[in-house]
């Protein structure tokens, strides 16, 4: 029985098999990155309460928040899936990496955008160079680079091996920005969760968050399993069974 | 219920610019990503197609 589970499951580890499965997935995630979105976003401007000091202005927490938490993740899982391609040499693991980078970016950047939108009315500042501010634009610049550097290597398996030590080197960064608020002086705020302490914000407010949060990180596996579905196309295109494809017969 | 009107909460207490613009920008690069990725998908489909096509061809001329 857990000899033939674990049989169906590395099935999916070859493209071809996995190619539909993710093309079943992938609506199941839209589904439920909605409803985690409209939940989240009602709580967050209808049901959390106003703040204390910052007023209204503090509702950009609902996607500041989600959008650093999965810049950071994202990089995790990426580099996760880079280093199973670099050890196992699995080419799907790869194609995983490849298809997760963009949206990381895309996570970096939209986390650096809503904190200058809230450190501009907080703090009277766009940009500070803080410790977490900076640690989280040399992220953003090394998702870029990752990509960059994939893009510049004709040969899809040596860049998948170059792309894979870049984002493991850059693994050291992750704990740096979390820690960030702790080690260093900062304008920025303390975590806004703590694994030690309880919450000290409001329920509804934390939980708006959680929602905004879980609400990014299916849309980002739904994003991520439609690219690695173009990749896989891309890349096998050369194999049979990618000729047999039905959406692929003239 | 925080809100009076709908003009109030659009005003977002004198922080509308800041709450909209974060916003804002994230609604419009949620929408325009998945549109890019499911182009990208729909281009290699197209390409395959048409090489499949081409081969096809080939095949009957010889």
């Amino acid at each position: 029985m857990s000899a033939q589970l674990t049989t169906n499951w590395f099935k999916f580890a070859s493209p071809r098999d996995f190619y539909p499965l993710a093309g079943k997935l992938i609506p199941l995630f839209w589904a439920l990155t909605a409803i985690f979105g409209v939940a989240g976003l009602w709580l967050g401007f209808f049901v959390a309460p106003t703040d204390a000091t910052q007023g209204e202005g503090y509702r950009i927490i609902f996607i500041h928040v989600p959008t650093s938490w999965m810049s950071m993740f994202i990089y995790m899982v990426m580099a996760g899936w880079a280093a199973m391609g670099l050890s196992l040499n699995a080419r799907l693991s790869s194609m995983m990496a490849q298809a997760l980078a963009p949206t990381g970016a895309l996570m970096a950047f939209l986390s650096l955008w809503t904190g200058a939108f809230w450190g501009k009315p907080m703090w009277g500042a766009w940009w500070v160079w803080d410790a977490r501010l900076t640690s989280e634009l040399i992220l953003f610049f090394l998702y870029l680079g990752f990509i960059a550097l994939q893009a510049s290597i004709d040969d899809p398996r040596r860049a998948d091996k170059a792309g894979a030590i870049l984002a493991l080197v850059g693994v050291v960064n992750v704990p740096i920005i979390y820690f960030s608020v702790t080690w260093w002086n900062t304008l920025h705020q303390g975590s806004s969760l703590s694994m030690t302490k309880s919450p000290s914000m409001a329920m509804t407010m934390l939980w708006g968050m959680l929602l905004m949060a879980l609400c990014l990180w299916m849309y980002s596996i739904a994003v991520a399993l439609t690219r690695v579905r173009a990749i896989v196309l891309e890349r096998e295109a050369h194999t049979d069974w990618v000729k047999q494809l039905q959406e692929v017969k003239p | 219920m925080n809100w009076n009107s709908a003009s109030e909460f659009f005003a977002m207490g004198g922080y509308a610019l800041y709450v909209w613009s974060s916003f804002g920008v994230c609604a419009v690069a949620f929408v325009v990503e998945p549109l890019l990725v499911r182009q990208r998908h729909t281009q290699v489909v197209r390409n395959l197609r048409r090489q499949a096509a081409a081969e096809q061809m080939e095949m009957e001329n010889t």
